[in-house]
């Protein structure tokens, strides 16, 4: 599919989804909204990115493990509470991940995915374009909080465009808001003693 | 006049990095040597230029215990423009040093206000014999030897760094400001150093014309912040001077982390003081600590220990801490305080509330 053949149809999903999606202009920063092209632009960087990899909880489907579209880019699921990581042998392997793929456990502690959806309470619904810009530039949460943890690979993400991030920040406003209260990440064994001495 | 208003509607311009980035690229090059930045006379780096203004914020930041030596200098015939009094305009051209000593100079940091309204950041680390201070690298200095530290090292920030505490603020000059330069000084504040000789205060930007448009009640009278007592005074200054710059109102800037804490304070509001109270007294919070099943709130009258705002205070688990970055030891003093405010003066005032 080319570029533009993509961007109608992305629209044309926009449009017909409507009550279902928030309004394209809702927006932290208001001003002028973005523009339906910009909207189909951020939805194509979402996608060819992989942010669905890690942020859609996958299911098992016939074929196998597969993205669950109703948690679409909701970060890890709240109702799935996760036991301590499995402790690895010493050796190549390092790191373990949930099935849903939302949970990873290594060296730097387990780290849970974002909730990218517009819910004010759980996701990103009261975050600017700011604030996006600033977590994925400087590798902190909101870009003056906590390190970003891995598996985000936001030292390759840094490099967006400003008008990428404006594309990718005004898609995910659009996406249908989802309720889900993603854990903070937990530190790896050794600096959780540290810190509670 | 840039309002809070147009400063946001200018944070959502898709091409802002770029603006940033190519103003960077069109200034001068940083210098080498933190003696070409101006601060010193020539050939000395120890001797401040006469027309540089050095001054000392009543709730200063908390630095791992380090010294610290502040200057702003205004180019000629420019002025601080107050109209917004908790969001003062600083001309073009605007410098400002910060001088961190640990047994020695460590590193001097640096922020100069661009042509195009921007500001850009730079640290200077300062050579063992101390003749001079050299550019850091952009990234910063993850761990730079330093015996005389507690740990041993010392981290240089890098320009990243800077921009996350300086730029959640509706200006990125922290130390500069109405109530951090007030006369009407508060006692109890951790660290408080006492103001140099020569050093400015408020009263003294507008006598000598380096502030205009300040608020006649402000020039009337001192700001203070508004608590009901003076421990409460000195927790919120220490909160306002540690942690507001990031929890700022998420209104005044689009940079401000929106998460409902609010610790900035607002002279002239009389509501400030309440709007901080109600971000935090048996606020919800999301922060579970391990071995928890339910959150605690932000804070908890009579209750330290089971308030959020003290164990992340405490805390230095990089996912944890408060700040996240800047410092490597929690503020013992700091830490007091805020504990003696929630265990003793939050309860009786509580009691007394309508």
């Amino acid at each position: 599919m080319n570029r533009s053949a993509f961007s109608t149809t992305a629209v044309s999903l926009a449009l017909l989804a409507g009550p279902l999606l928030s309004p394209v202009a809702r927006s932290a920063d208001d001003g002028s909204g973005p523009t339906a092209d910009t909207v189909a632009r951020g939805h194509y960087l979402v996608t060819i990115a992989g942010c669905n990899d890690c942020h859609t909880p996958l299911k098992m489907g016939p074929a196998g493990p597969e993205p669950d579209m109703d948690r679409m880019l909701s970060g890890h699921p709240q109702s799935l509470a996760m036991p301590a990581p499995p402790k690895l042998p010493d050796g190549p392997w390092l790191v373990t991940a949930a099935a849903t793929n939302t949970a990873w456990s290594g060296p730097w502690g387990v780290s849970f995915t974002a909730n990218l959806t517009p819910d004010p309470e759980t996701g990103l619904g009261r975050w600017t374009l700011r604030n996006f810009m600033d977590t994925i530039r400087s590798g902190r949460h909101l870009g003056r909080g906590r390190p970003i943890l891995p598996p985000m690979p936001y030292p390759m993400y840094k490099h967006f465009t400003d008008e990428d991030f404006a594309a990718i920040y005004a898609y995910l406003r659009t996406i249908p808001p989802i309720r889900n209260q993603v854990p903070e990440p937990l530190p790896p064994p050794v600096v959780a003693a540290a810190s509670m001495q | 006049m840039r309002s809070p208003r147009l400063h946001r509607r200018r944070a959502f311009l898709p091409a802002l990095g770029l603006i940033v980035a190519n103003a960077a690229a069109m200034a001068a090059p940083l210098p080498e040597r933190l003696s070409d930045t101006g601060l010193f006379v020539a050939g000395s780096t120890t001797v401040v230029r006469p027309e540089i203004l050095s001054f000392t914020p009543q709730y200063p930041l908390w630095s791992d215990g380090a010294v610290k030596r502040r200057w702003l200098h205004l180019p000629h015939g420019s002025t601080i423009d107050a109209a917004q009094p908790n969001a003062w305009e600083f001309p073009v051209g605007t410098r400002l040093w910060k001088e961190f000593s640990i047994g020695r100079r460590v590193e001097t940091r640096y922020i100069e206000r661009l042509e195009d309204g921007s500001w850009r950041y730079a640290t200077y680390v300062w050579t063992e014999d101390g003749h001079d201070a050299l550019l850091a690298p952009a990234e910063g200095i993850a761990a730079l030897m330093l015996p005389e530290a507690g740990s041993g090292r010392y981290v240089i920030p890098s320009q990243l760094d800077c921009r996350a505490c300086h730029e959640g603020a509706p200006v990125p000059v922290l130390g500069v400001s109405a109530l951090q330069l007030s006369p009407d000084r508060d006692p109890l504040a951790p660290h408080a150093e006492r103001p140099r000789p020569g050093d400015v205060d408020l009263r003294s930007l507008v006598e000598r014309g380096w502030l205009r448009n300040l608020p006649q009640p402000l020039i009337d009278k001192a700001p203070r912040i508004e608590a009901a007592s003076p421990a409460e005074r000195a927790a919120l200054g220490y909160l306002h001077g540690n942690c507001g710059h990031c929890h700022a109102d998420p209104a005044s800037t689009a940079a401000a982390v929106p998460v409902g804490i609010v610790l900035a304070q607002e002279v002239l509001n009389p509501a400030a003081t309440a709007k901080v109270m109600r971000s935090l007294v048996g606020a919800p919070s999301r922060f579970m600590p391990s071995g928890r099943t339910s959150a605690m709130p932000v804070v908890a009258p009579g209750a330290s220990g089971n308030s959020v705002l003290t164990q992340r205070m405490r805390s230095r688990n990089p996912q944890v801490q408060m700040p996240p970055l800047g410092t490597a030891i929690a503020d013992s003093a700091g830490l007091a305080l805020i504990e003696r405010w929630i265990d003793h003066d939050l309860p009786s005032t509580q009691e007394h509330q309508p």
